[in-house]
């Protein structure tokens, strides 16, 4: 079982630039072929600074940083035996390539079902730009898959 | 791309789905890379036999990455306002995904009127591997 004191625990802040070359490989992995997504006069017609950071990009924050290896660790938990259970943002202000990023992460609750055999692990995370202003907010639940240790 | 107007939406209005081409063992190694997802799980297939799964599987977020895609071919990203998901099902090498969405109610807060959007991805055999919602901003 995960150790409830962890319950509350801040994870080191991190500093993350939103980069050009990363969100084209990013667009790439993902098939999109948008120019807005490409090219940054696209973008810059499509109304924004320059390139924009699709809805789901800034999850890398944390993960280049390996905030989410510590995390692992500090927990306890190998890491072939998490799978993501549910993952929401809420978007105050865009993001582009250029900016640079504090992203400050925190366990917000841990807690089992089907006795033991799953455990959750929620982490909640401010992404604020340069001025302080938070632009994204996000909130991952981690499923921990417990072996059963009576099973067959 | 112009955002939708409250005229243009009404409830139950299906947005245009998104087909995706089958999901390659080099799809999770370049989804990977560029996430920063690095889990060996999705990448090594002797790493997640050790962990106990058949194979390597895809990465929850790039379905959701997908989503994103879905939700942005509707409305300018700039008018998303919040996008969430409960992951159902895993998604394996060579699954076929489709995104979907529905609007489900029209609110207001206070100095904005939202669509909210019942979301999902789904395969082939119409099991749902990701459902959730979105909130979009119309114009």
């Amino acid at each position: 079982m995960i150790d409830t004191k962890h319950i509350g625990l801040r994870l080191p802040t991190v500093s993350f630039e939103v980069e050009k070359g990363r969100l084209r490989f990013f667009a790439k992995a993902t098939g999109e072929t948008r120019p807005e997504y490409l090219d940054e006069s696209a973008a810059r017609a499509a109304g924004y600074r320059s390139l924009p950071a699709p809805p789901t990009f800034l999850m890398g924050a944390d993960l280049d940083a390996g905030t989410m290896t510590t995390l692992l660790e500090t927990l306890n938990v190998p890491i072939g035996r998490i799978l993501h259970g549910e993952q929401s943002f809420t978007y105050h202000a865009p993001v582009c390539a250029g900016d640079v990023l504090s992203v400050e992460s925190k366990i917000s609750d841990i807690y089992g079902k089907k006795s033991g055999a799953l455990e959750f692990i929620v982490k909640d995370s401010l992404i604020k730009d340069a001025t302080g202003e938070t632009v994204l907010e996000a909130r991952s639940v981690i499923v921990v898959r417990n072996p059963q240790e009576n099973a067959a | 791309m112009n955002a939708p107007t409250r005229d243009q939406v009404k409830v139950g209005q299906a947005l245009p789905p998104l087909e995706l081409p089958p999901i390659t063992r080099a799809t999770l190694a370049l989804f990977a890379g560029a996430s920063g997802d690095h889990n060996p799980i999705h990448i090594d297939i002797d790493f997640a036999k050790a962990s106990g799964m058949p194979d390597v599987f895809a990465h929850g977020m790039l379905p959701m990455a997908y989503l994103g895609r879905f939700l942005t071919q509707w409305a300018p990203q700039t008018r998303l306002r919040r996008f969430s998901v409960r992951f159902a099902a895993i998604t394996p090498v060579g699954a076929r995904l489709s995104c979907t969405g529905k609007i489900v109610e029209i609110t207001e807060d206070g100095h904005e009127t939202l669509a909210r959007l019942e979301i999902g991805v789904v395969d082939k055999q119409g099991e749902v591997k990701l459902a959730g919602d979105a909130l979009v901003a119309l114009a």
